[in-house]
């Protein structure tokens, strides 16, 4: 099943229903960074609250997006990765470091609207 | 490195439960991982013990896929010493790996992109035994305990 993207005002709001198969994965990477451009998105956000596992492949590839995002001139965070599968990431050795995380959705959004804030003054001043 | 191979395998008693999930693509792989963790939930693993579990069968199947195309992967409850647990065999008829020791160091990977993947799932199993066999395949043996406390 696809991962629906919706927009949120100047934001793309990615919410993972279920597992995702490695394909599916890439599916979301590609339709992301399509969209990111067709609707000049200013932010991603990635709700990962459904996710069974964030293995190898999958925390490649959400990193990828990420830092593509950011060379397009936006910005992306992931948000409602699982305090099992967290720490399941940490001895996996899975780092994240240069991505932005949030707890939930609303945070996630907060996070975005800093960002952007801060973004349009520096570009003002 | 040879500290990365643990094992042989202990003599581990099985406890009857025992299913084989055939993989060919990556939605085995999903199939697999979610296999394992209702056999886990099952018997009585935590969340976190399951997960953790999981996202290595996660890895062990995606190998196959990536580098074979297929498979197969036994998950079964085992018990030890009073101890229960999940054992996952992941065999396949590859062309093998010629340094097992070389293919479980951080970074390292024949295909040049999996690397963080074999020693990675070892880091979340309890125990991880490699056996391979250049032109004859490749056998992933690893167990996941019940944590103290859980009964």
């Amino acid at each position: 099943m696809p991962v629906p993207i919706l927009k949120q005002g100047h934001y793309l709001v990615a919410s993972i229903q279920d597992a995702l198969s490695d394909g599916e994965v890439l599916e979301l990477q590609e339709n992301l960074l399509k969209q990111i451009g067709d609707f000049r998105a200013r932010g991603i956000i990635v709700d990962v609250t459904a996710m069974d596992v964030i293995d190898s492949f999958a925390s490649r590839s959400l990193r990828t997006v990420a830092l593509t995002t950011r060379l397009r001139g936006a910005e992306m965070v992931i948000v409602g990765i699982q305090p099992d599968v967290a720490s399941a990431m940490v001895q996996f050795g899975l780092l994240m470091d240069d991505i932005n995380t949030a707890l939930n959705l609303e945070e996630g959004l907060e996070f975005l609207d800093r960002w952007t804030a801060e973004r349009t003054d520096a570009d003002g001043g | 490195m040879s500290f990365w191979i643990v094992g042989p395998p202990k003599e581990q008693t099985p406890m009857g439960d025992e299913v084989l999930v055939a993989i060919s693509s990556d939605r085995d792989v999903v199939r697999a991982r979610q296999t394992g963790r209702s056999m886990a939930t099952q018997l009585g693993l935590s969340r976190s013990e399951a997960t953790l579990l999981a996202t290595a069968i996660s890895e062990v199947a995606r190998n196959i896929v990536e580098y074979v195309g297929e498979g197969q992967i036994l998950l079964c409850t085992v018990n030890l010493n009073g101890m229960e647990g999940i054992k996952v065999v992941a065999t396949d008829s590859g062309s093998g790996i010629e340094n097992v020791a070389t293919a479980l160091q951080d970074g390292e990977s024949s295909g040049g992109r999996l690397g963080l993947g074999l020693p990675g799932a070892r880091r979340l199993m309890d125990e991880f035994h490699m056996v391979s066999k250049v032109g004859e395949g490749t056998t992933v043996t690893m167990t996941k305990w019940k944590g103290p406390g859980r009964g």
